[in-house]
């Protein structure tokens, strides 16, 4: 990398994190003048999006190629009090919280004591959902049986296409114009709030242009005291490039990544979206670009390297933005799930893969940033070559790119009822959802603890933690006479708890159609503009909202434990079980290692627990699926957890797979830890019963040893491996490379690790079967590998 | 053949493990099917609960939060030809994207001959691609009856000083010999695999003895397996009691071995570290 790229990847990883209270101040300054009430909701917004873009500070960092940033300065973050107002108190948690801590500066502090909370305590967007919800949705909320993505960030789950690459700020505001002359205020109702909508969408998009003028000023000013001649020269072409775009089209491949991230400051700061808005399918919009410049003589491979690597750092100048209250203690995530998709298919189904897939690949290799993630698209019609390319980078153990296969993602865009070419055009953004880019609002609604339905079957709908009747009264479970009378009892809860949850979407998705508009996001995603409706109201040609599923692991294991045990081999009685998961097994211990090693379990190609993960997902996705939502959408489910496997496990007592009361629980639809003791086919056997292709996305994690990735064959039996996986059907697999910590837990508990697989000399096998000297050795390996 | 069918499925074989996903027995991803009983006792045994042909008892630790739950596990079961091909069918899909297969191991597979015979004749039967790891010390009729259904041979050679070989495996080495030379003109794939065991086999000694002996092999036998000697096993010799003759023997330094490696390049073979 060059010495700029180095001293700005530098840069970027050294930068603190802080809050910075910059747009909290200019957006209630907005507020305060009171000129939202004398327009419509919309307009107010893009207002307010005008005014932070035209006072916020420019900050322009020194060497920088590509310019922008969210806050005054990389890695200083906003607020947004307007959605979730943070307390002094979260101040402070963000300040001082171990991992991922955000300065909190005095004079932050000061702002927010004054001037911010003061103006929107009780009136920010949570605390109108909060006062909105039904007593059964906050019980079971509470509860821990789901979480609420929209309570504190707004629902921008969404990837851009190809549109920007082709069409200017100013041909939108065209193309609004134009819709806004042709509106009928007789014959349609919906006249005036299209109006109002168009012209909010009208106002963003000038606002845009005005603050992309704002760093052409900048770049010129800073031309005239540069005394380097080269930079001057630099800065003279940055200025122009930004007076060009995105007023216009972009012609040139910096014009292009220089459009597209002024176009992401807008759309992160217009809102706190979820997950954060991404370029999607960059080898495909820019490899045009590419290809031109290296034509006319305008780039070069080196140039354009460079000007990606740039690109990559200002992603990562951007962590997402924390949270309020527990969740600020809790979750501190640093990653806003940008990714990056390489690969797949184009619009006509051919392959994708290009030249600058594999500079892409180069690129990711060597800046090794969290932010973009980065994840390749396989479709049988790709090259190995493009496998291979990737696995020796997943070798290296960043846990980048992942892998995801599209063949299966078109047709689960499909069967939702996309066209096939918005499908191609398609991929997976945030963890694993799959989305087609530039056309669909496809937005995660929450997690659902599918293990604590099964508790909550156990109490006869009461939950022990909050003291509530928080399920339906479904019977004493003493009194089933058959596994199957629990199995219904199970699915009556579920339809029941899916269904307050879904009631609640509905109300928070009309909460932000009328309060929260994006006109800004709603000029990118078609067909906000023809159908003159916003993003957050149902604007875009497909609106998804989905439900996630987590913990499929441990409920699997845990029905199957009871049919086991309790149904057929009568080891216990019902009443024995539930005396043991209250004393959590106290006293039990010999019953629980019967649990944990002597009892069928998901993840070992064995349908007799396998059976139990295709009868919940089938009754997860029966209950969910197809539902309406109230921006004109359907529900849909997918089975990710990110990391709220630690948190549903911390709000459920003992589960009958031997999980003893607060343990994190299975994650993805990967095993739950260490239940998985016959390879990584066996597993992806199991894991490929459930029908991927009912999902809107699906996560397994596959953990193996730097060693194993050791030599050109090893990286073609992986690449088969996934081939395979993906040939089943399988929605997305990643590798976590294991590291010396991993292994030196194992060394302590065996039972948690018990799929560990080491290579060893020749061959590999499980670690837990090795003695101690040898683990030692590999762990000391390991470390030596540096990973 | 009605009867002959019955008798199959009725066979069964002392089976002590079966395997999925192994990477280094062969081409692609494989399953390997361990048999259990071997006619020799080599010293460096990676796997001596396989030696004995008839199930064994040992205590395995199962440990739960700090405390040790100790019981009495079985290693060797008896399976008929169904069951294993219905496990081994279990990862069809991985072994047709990977060009992989079976592999028949031990112990030693022609130890149970029958059982092995109806084995491969049911895995062909089937289109799977077949290997077979074996020692070579057995009859020239069992192994050539084989022929007909392995792909593959994974033929281990262990020392070629007959004596030596005696002394470390408690067999002699002719056989073995003689059945590698047969196998090697009859045409079929062979891959030799040589243990590479510290102070026994990796010395020039052994190494000069064995270009003679596989130049008679040329140009049928390409390929060469090394498999460096390491102390995987010493948790197992403790666990079935059994006495560890390799306790103080080291691993091979990584360059040492890359030296046998090319040296044996450089004569022009293909030679691999690890199966």
């Amino acid at each position: 990398m060059t010495d700029r790229i180095k001293k700005l990847r530098e840069q970027s990883l050294n930068a603190i994190n802080r809050i910075s209270a910059e747009r909290a101040v200019l957006v209630t300054e907005f507020y305060e003048t009171g000129i939202d009430r004398k327009v419509s909701v919309p307009v107010g917004r893009a207002m307010a999006f005008d005014h932070i873009l035209r006072h916020k500070e420019i900050c322009i960092n020194e060497g920088e190629l590509i310019v922008g940033e969210r806050g005054p300065a990389p890695k200083a973050c906003p607020t947004y009090p307007e959605i979730c107002l943070h307390t002094l108190e979260d101040l402070e948690i963000l300040d001082t919280r171990k991992k991922v801590s955000f300065k909190a500066d005095d004079e932050v502090r000061r702002i927010y004591k004054e001037k911010i909370i003061p103006f929107w305590n009780g009136c920010s967007n949570r605390e109108r959902i909060m006062n909105l919800m039904s007593e059964e949705w906050l019980n079971a909320y509470k509860a821990g049986v789901f979480t609420e993505f929209q309570e504190q960030r707004a629902p921008g789950h969404t990837v851009l296409g190809s549109k920007i690459y082709s069409l200017g700020m100013n041909d939108l505001i065209r193309q609004i114009s134009e819709e806004i002359s042709r509106l009928d205020f007789i014959n349609d109702p919906m006249a005036f709030e299209k109006r109002e909508e168009l012209k909010a969408m009208e106002i963003a998009a000038h606002a845009l242009i005005m603050f992309a003028g704002r760093h052409a000023t900048e770049l010129r000013n800073l031309a005239e005291t540069e005394t380097d001649e080269a930079r001057v020269k630099e800065l003279k072409e940055m200025a122009e490039i930004c007076s060009l775009v995105p007023a216009r089209a972009p012609s040139t491949f910096h014009e292009a990544l220089q459009y597209y991230w002024f176009v992401h400051l807008g759309v992160i700061t217009e809102l706190n979206t979820w997950d954060s808005f991404n370029p999607g399918r960059l080898d495909q919009h820019l490899l045009p670009f590419y290809i031109k410049g290296l034509e006319d003589g305008s780039l070069t491979k080196e140039k354009a390297v460079e000007l990606l690597q740039g690109f990559w750092i200002k992603f990562n100048n951007h962590p997402a933005p924390p949270k309020v209250g527990i969740t600020a203690l809790e979750s501190n995530t640093y990653t806003d799930f940008c990714l990056i998709n390489l690969g797949g298919v184009k619009t006509d189904g051919s392959d994708a893969v290009n030249e600058l897939t594999f500079i892409l690949l180069d690129v990711i290799e060597e800046m090794r940033l969290l932010q973009p993630s980065s994840m390749v698209q396989v479709s049988k019609k790709n090259p190995d070559s493009f496998i291979s390319r990737t696995l020796q980078i997943t070798r290296t153990g960043f846990g980048q790119p992942s892998y995801f296969n599209t063949d299966a993602i078109v047709q689960e865009l499909i069967r939702q009822g996309k066209s096939l070419a918005d499908a191609r055009n398609g991929g997976a953004s945030g963890c694993v959802e799959a989305g087609a880019f530039g056309t669909e609002a496809y937005i995660l609604s929450g997690y659902f603890n599918l293990a604590k339905v099964l508790e909550l079957t156990l109490n006869n709908g009461f939950d022990n933690r909050t003291q509530k009747q928080v399920g339906l009264e479904t019977g004493n479970p003493e009194e089933f006479s058959s596994f199957e009378a629990l199995t219904r009892a199970f699915q009556q809860q579920l339809e029941h708890l899916t269904a307050i949850k879904m009631r609640g979407n509905n109300i928070i998705h009309r909460i932000f159609a009328d309060y929260m508009p994006m006109p800004f996001l709603s000029l990118l995603i078609d067909d906000c503009i023809p159908n003159g409706m916003d993003y957050n109201a149902g604007g875009a040609r497909y609106n998804t909202t989905y439900v996630q599923g987590v913990g499929l692991g441990s409920i699997t294991d845990s029905l199957t434990a009871i049919k086991y045990h309790v149904f057929e081999q009568k080891t216990i009685t019902m009443k024995g079980l539930l005396k043991a998961l209250s004393a959590d097994f106290a006293d039990f211990e010999e019953f629980r290692k019967e649990l944990v090693y002597h009892t069928p379990k998901y993840g070992n190609d064995d349908d007799y627990a396998d059976d139990q993960a295709r009868l919940v997902f089938r009754m997860f996705f029966e209950a969910v699926d197809g539902r309406p939502t109230s921006i004109g959408g359907k529900h849909r489910i997918n089975m990710l957890p990110t990391t709220s496997h630690v948190y549903f496990g911390s709000v459920i007592g003992a589960l009958p797979d031997g999980r003893k009361a607060g343990q994190p629980l299975s994650e993805g639809i990967s095993p739950f830890q260490g239940a998985d003791h016959k390879g990584p086919t066996a597993v992806l056997k199991s894991a490929s019963k459930i029908d991927h292709l009912l999902t809107g996305g699906t996560l397994l994690n596959q953990k193996f040893s730097p060693s194993f990735f050791e030599g050109d064959e090893a990286i073609s039996k992986l690449t088969s491996l996934i081939r395979s996986w993906f040939r089943m059907d399988g929605h997305h697999i990643q590798f976590n490379v294991v590291n010396a910590a991993t292994l030196r837990d194992a060394q302590k508990h065996p039972e948690k690790h018990r799929d560990l697989i080491v290579r060893v000399a020749g061959y590999s096998d499980y670690f837990n079967d090795l003695g101690e000297d040898l683990q030692n050795e590999i762990i000391r390996r390991t470390e030596h590998e540096g990973v | 053949m009605a009867g002959n069918c019955i008798r199959v499925k009725m066979m069964k074989g002392l089976v002590f493990d079966i395997r999925r996903f192994t990477v280094h027995d062969g081409p692609g991803i494989r399953s390997t099917v361990f048999l259990k009983g071997c006619p020799l006792s080599c010293s460096w045994c990676h796997n001596p609960e396989s030696q004995s042909g008839l199930p064994e008892t040992s205590i395995k630790i199962f440990p739960l939060e700090g405390r040790k739950f100790r019981e009495e596990e079985v290693s060797g079961k008896w399976m008929t030809v169904e069951e294993v091909l219905n496990e081994v069918e279990k990862d069809r899909v991985f072994y047709d994207e990977s060009g992989g297969g079976v592999t028949i191991s031990g112990g030693e597979p022609t130890f149970q001959p029958e059982f092995l015979l109806s084995l491969f004749k049911a895995l062909k039967s089937k289109g799977l691609h077949t290997a077979l790891d074996t020692c070579g010390y057995t009859s020239w009729e069992n192994l050539s009856l084989t022929m007909n259904y392995a792909d593959l041979y994974l033929y281990d050679l262990k020392l070629l000083d007959d004596k030596q070989h005696f002394m470390y495996t408690g067999v002699s080495n002719k056989l073995i010999l003689d059945n590698m030379q047969k196998l090697a003109r009859s045409g079929k794939r062979i891959i030799v695999r040589l243990p590479v065991i510290p102070g026994i086999s990796d010395t020039d000694e052994f190494f000069s003895a064995l270009r003679t002996f596989l130049g008679k092999m040329k140009p049928e036998v390409k390929e060469i397996s090394l498999l460096p000697y390491h102390a995987a096993a010493a948790n197992k010799y403790k666990r079935f009691g059994k006495e560890n003759l390799m306790k103080n023997v080291k691993s091979i330094p990584k360059e040492a071995l890359f030296q046998r490696k090319s040296e044996l390049e450089a004569m022009g073979y293909s030679v691999k570290i690890g199966g």
